[in-house]
């Protein structure tokens, strides 16, 4: 699951156009999740300037 | 958990917020202020508009980066279209121009800052703390998406329309639906219009409780909104619903393009009781200090701002916070006689009929009234309707 | 319930200001409602300058 802060997001897009499988959206000033074409590869995270973004591994079912 | 101390924390970075941060900075207390938002001055909530030959009163320096163009009148246009043209010399200083806010909040800010006070943005304040005397010792807030601590001895609450500050001290400023006037606006390009006059039109257009407005930002370009009183809507949306119907009825406004929009709400009614309570301090919007004919809030922050940072950097230099207090009676001696006149004044306007703006404006366009008294001028009102008169002198 | 559509809202505060209740709050870009504080008054629904807000009639439980 990818967890976004709101409080710490500046919604640059960032994340939005580093996701290799276009999962992402920014509305304006909110960035939502396509949880289900997610590939939880973790770039968002990575190139997100403020840390805003937080990939939460599940546990396996 | 982050801490900081600071003699005076200022919540909200807009006119009156940076007024506050710079004079109280000036007089050699630290300053805070602080930003909910990621820059300061965007998104612009504002008409615009803005009179001249008050502002060097302040240290500010008239500079084309933020005012963008010059005004020489305002036209008020009745229901039917009779027009008054009020000029620089009628109006005294009330001529002036339109400016870029968010560069105009920037420039402001700049002042503050240069003045010695710090600025956080993105860091919007969540509650205050108290100490065991009662007194405001700072606020818990979230800075950059992080719990923060920010103790001050003064917090300065120039948080806007929205202003928490003063409801989390507990200082009423609740308003009623008639001094609330919500509204929407465009930025338009291509237009034809008169660019050396702002345009008020009343009446109907706006419900009657309110108006539509022009205000030129270059030779085919302007600000064109619309408010409305709360008490006179059924139904959400309304004012961007009038606006459209405004702009439709209006060929010269319909072929232009629309460039952004903006929105947001405004008091026109009159500040609490109190403004200055256990160290809490509000200015401008916040303190319900904006124009209650036109709604306009930029100069009464600022001589708002100016008062409250004085005061609390006084204070701070003494070493009495009780010195804020004083604070009420300054900006009281200084500005509650204006905006009771024009509260009152508009509480009268919201009750004419189209019929009698017409016959208003129409009997004050003929007359010159430029060289006419106050009560010359409803002298040439009453030949055209009596009635109106009698209803104006009883507030005059 | 308070129901606001993020994407009509402009985030102006206009409702935030106006509540006689204190139970909306604005998170920079986004209004948040204390929906346990909020005494339904609608008076949000009415001043919102483009209709973003929907005072929510529930049925009685």
């Amino acid at each position: 699951m990818i967890d976004i802060n709101r409080d710490k997001c500046m919604y640059c897009g960032a994340c939005v156009g580093t996701c290799p499988v276009n999962c992402m959206f920014l509305y304006e000033t909110r960035v939502e999740v396509d949880e289900e074409k997610c590939i939880k590869c973790g770039f968002c995270e990575m190139v997100c300037p403020v840390g805003a973004i937080t990939l939460i591994k599940e546990a396996k079912a | 958990m982050k801490e900081m101390e600071y003699d005076v924390l200022v919540v909200g970075g807009g006119p009156g917020g940076s007024t506050a941060a710079r004079y109280a900075a000036e007089k050699g207390a630290s300053v805070l202020m602080i930003e909910k938002r990621q820059e300061i001055g965007s998104p612009v909530r504002c008409g615009e508009g803005i009179s001249l030959g008050w502002l060097e009163d302040y240290g500010i320096k008239e500079d084309e980066s933020w005012l963008i163009h010059r005004i020489d009148g305002a036209k008020v246009v009745s229901p039917s279209g009779f027009t008054l043209e009020i000029n620089a010399k009628m109006a005294g200083n009330e001529v002036g121009a339109t400016i870029r806010r968010d560069f105009f909040d920037q420039m402001l800010a700049e002042m503050a800052a240069r003045a010695g006070a710090d600025i956080m943005v993105k860091t919007s304040a969540r509650s205050l703390i108290w100490d065991d005397k009662h007194n405001v010792a700072g606020v818990k807030a979230r800075c950059n998406g992080e719990d923060c601590i920010i103790k001050a001895k003064v917090v300065i609450g120039a948080d806007g329309f929205e202003s928490q500050i003063g409801r989390w001290a507990g200082i009423s400023t609740v308003l009623k639906q008639g001094d609330i006037a919500t509204n929407f606006q465009y930025h338009m390009i291509g237009i034809d219009i008169d660019a050396r006059f702002s345009e008020f039109h009343l009446g109907s257009i706006a419900k009657g409780g309110g108006y539509a407005w022009v205000f030129p930002k270059g030779e085919d370009e302007a600000n064109v909104g619309l408010g409305v009183t709360l008490d006179m809507i059924k139904q959400g949306g309304e004012p961007k619903r009038l606006l459209d119907r405004f702009i439709d009825k209006h060929p010269e406004l319909k072929k232009g393009k629309i460039v952004e929009q903006v929105a947001g709400a405004v008091s026109v009614g009159v500040p609490p009781d109190i403004t200055v309570k256990n160290g809490v301090m509000l200015v401008g919007d916040a303190a319900r200090m904006a124009d209650a004919i036109t709604g306009g809030g930029i100069r009464n922050a600022i001589r708002s701002g100016k008062i409250a940072g004085e005061t609390a950097g006084e204070a701070i230099e003494i070493g009495d916070i009780s010195h804020i207090n004083l604070y009420e009676k300054r900006w009281r001696a200084e500005m509650e006689d204006e905006l009771y006149r024009d509260w009152m004044a508009k509480n009268k306007l919201v009750t004419l009929s189209d019929e009698e703006f017409d016959d208003l404006i129409s009997a004050l366009s003929e007359a010159d009234i430029e060289n006419l008294s106050v009560y010359e001028i409803l002298e040439v009102v009453k030949e055209k309707n009596p009635k109106l008169v009698e209803d104006l002198m009883s507030f005059l």
